[in-house]
């Protein structure tokens, strides 16, 4: 039973993965831009609610009003800035701007706020705490469904998003091959600052969550990108399915680590990420080769 | 097309290759001769000098390891700090077995190095920003399982106790000349890698691997002793690091800011050019010192800083001032001389 209940908390936790991996996997998956600041952007969205709360009294998810479209701009206007600027200098150099802007924002969060840990739980209510009962060994909190709810919504949102919307097919076509998307007429740049902006604004709902479900601090940003790029690799690069798929295996992973030994959750989902991306190596290695049968026959 | 190709045949003849300068034979000369003045430093200068020293050549190892493995190889990993921790934890394991405590800074040195092969396996088949950070999560791996080590204390860490066998005075001495030591035969490797065969094909793995490949490069050969010195440069520096400071925490030393250290150091001096990281080095050397005390606004400032390079300097310091006076102190390239311009050649 106790195993059950693991893997229950382990797919909840998951849907918060998958809901922090959902903007990392349209910029990385889809736009192949690697964003390193994602945790650091989404951190800054959970301390924007918190001004919010502390200044203007506004409940965590009216706030999500003001904070939502506040971060859409601050990435398309990262995407119009930095990213555009990096991505013409070659594929790796956003690597390097993004951890930069990454360092920026965690010291500046540090200078404001300083090291104390945080959390939004004070101001949400009962919900911080509230449950349902299923038997005396499994309790399933309202929140962490909540967060898993708006992770499919979110997630199945960007599917329809991209593959039923002109804006949707665009940004397609400018990651298929960015110049013949400008030959047909499409402005790839416009196309790029927008899906920026939505996974930017993704990043801060998952702070926001985060902030709601546990505590955060002005370096927690590092661990959440981790974290999200293991969903990401995990489900497949571009199948935003395959991440929610992705954060759910490292979600239960985790916790089923956790159960073997406190101390192993982390490593437990570092250790089945690199289990997984090993096998792929192995698979894509041997399929090349001509399959199993074929290599096998060779070495003996 | 006779006329044509007897020009090319003429030309082809007219060509040379140079691989040294007139100028850069007298630089590396002087860089040895600097060398050899620095190691009679701690006979000569105070503690401090000593200790500030010791710590930039630390810098430089860093700097240059960073910039071989994504200035020349094209392996932007965000998880170096594996190496530099591992060379520490080894260094602390290896001294409480009771091996002799400069003698484990070497081993631990080439421990890095030989975790770098099973994990080279593994990462160097990555690829962009999978393999960078999935470096990050193998550096996460070792932290968290160093951090399950009680026997260093765990979390809380320990001392490399071993050292006070000697006294302050000839420990800053004997650290000092290990580092100095240390960063002459790693940048000296560097230097000859990529004046070899292998040099040249990193080059062209970097700009374009799947070209390389087609003209059999051996990519994953190039890769791999990169990535494996490069780990053990970062173990050293760990080891070495620790050697100075005395306490092992491993959340200092698995630190991702040793990386955002040394890609500071490799873009602001040059990523891709062999002068540029020792520039780099010497520039956060002084930065840190000036602005250290600041504490977040001078993190602050060297994000910042890392990012107008990028965008607006890619090449960094030294980069841009090679390719504006096209000197060549440190020459690991190949310069082709005998190319005329085309006007000169049709007058």
């Amino acid at each position: 039973m106790i195993w059950l209940n693991q893997i229950i908390q382990g797919v909840l936790l998951g849907g918060y993965y998958a809901l922090i991996a959902s903007g990392l996997s349209l910029m990385f998956g889809v736009m192949r831009i690697i964003n390193l600041a994602h945790g650091d952007l989404a951190i800054l969205g959970a301390f924007l609610t918190l001004l919010l709360a502390d200044h203007a009294g506004l409940d965590p998810f009216v706030s999500l009003a003001v904070v939502l479209p506040a971060l859409a701009v601050l990435g398309w206007l990262l995407q119009r800035t930095m990213l555009e600027r990096s991505l013409r200098a070659g594929v790796l150099v956003p690597l390097l701007t993004t951890f930069g802007l990454a360092i920026v924002v965690q010291n500046v969060l540090f200078e404001e706020y300083g090291a104390d840990t945080r959390s939004l739980g004070p101001q949400i209510g009962d919900l911080a705490f509230s449950s349902w009962t299923i038997t005396d060994q499994i309790y399933i909190s309202h929140l962490s469904v909540i967060i898993f709810g708006v992770a499919v919504t979110v997630l199945g949102g960007l599917h329809l998003l991209l593959r039923l919307t002109p804006i949707g097919r665009a940004l397609r076509a400018t990651a298929e091959d960015a110049d013949t998307a400008e030959l047909v007429g499409i402005n790839s740049k416009s196309v790029y600052a927008v899906a920026a902006g939505i996974a930017v604004a993704t990043a801060g709902l998952a702070g926001v969550f985060l902030a709601m479900r546990s505590s955060f601090d002005p370096y927690s940003g590092p661990p959440q990108l981790i974290f999200a790029f293991e969903a990401v690799v995990i489900g497949g690069l571009g199948s935003l399915w395959g991440t929610l798929a992705g954060g759910i295996i490292l979600g239960v992973a985790q916790n089923v680590g956790a159960q073997l030994n406190p101390q192993w959750q982390i490593i437990a989902g570092h250790i089945v990420f690199l289990a997984i991306l090993a096998a792929r190596l192995v698979l894509t290695e041997v399929s090349s080769r001509g399959g199993f049968r074929v290599v096998l026959a060779q070495r003996v | 097309m006779n006329a044509a190709s007897d020009v090319a045949v003429a030309a082809r003849r007219e060509l040379t290759i140079q691989r040294w300068t007139g100028l850069s034979v007298g630089s590396v000369t002087a860089l040895l001769a600097l060398v050899a003045a620095l190691s009679f430093v701690p006979l000569a200068l105070g503690a401090n000098a000593i200790d500030k020293l010791t710590t930039l050549f630390v810098y430089v190892i860093l700097a240059a390891m960073w910039n071989a493995l994504a200035g020349y190889a094209g392996l932007v990993s965000v998880g170096q700090q594996a190496f530099f921790g591992i060379g520490a934890y080894a260094t602390i394991q290896l001294s409480n077995w009771g091996v002799t405590v400069y003698l484990a800074l070497l081993l631990a040195a080439l421990i890095a190095g030989a975790v770098a092969i099973p994990t080279s396996l593994f990462t160097l088949r990555l690829h962009g920003g999978v393999f960078a950070i999935g470096m990050w999560v193998v550096a996460e791996v070792f932290h968290l399982l160093v951090n399950l080590d009680g026997s260093v204390g765990g979390v809380t860490g320990t001392s490399l106790v071993a050292l006070n066998g000697f006294s302050v005075d000839d420990r800053r001495s004997y650290n000092y000349w290990m580092t100095l030591g240390a960063m002459v035969v790693l940048l000296g490797l560097v230097f000859v890698l990529l004046r070899s065969r292998i040099g040249a094909s990193l080059q062209a793995i970097r700009d374009d691997e799947e070209a390389a490949a087609s003209v059999g490069v051996r990519v994953l050969g190039g890769k791999w002793i990169i990535f494996v010195l490069a780990a053990v440069g970062c173990g050293a520096a760990g080891a070495l690091w620790l050697a100075t400071n005395i306490t092992f925490q491993p959340n200092s030393y698995f630190n991702v800011q040793w990386t955002a250290y040394m890609i500071f150091m490799a873009l602001v001096g040059g990523l891709g050019t062999f002068e540029g990281p020792i520039i780099g080095a010497l520039i956060f050397f002084i930065i840190q010192d000036q602005f250290g005390d600041q504490g977040v606004w001078y993190l602050v400032g060297l994000g910042s800083a890392a990012v107008l390079f990028a965008m607006f300097l890619p090449r960094g310091i030294w980069g841009t001032v090679e390719e504006r006076f096209g000197l060549q102190l440190l020459p690991v390239g190949y310069r082709l001389r005998g190319l005329q311009p085309a006007k000169e050649r049709e007058a």
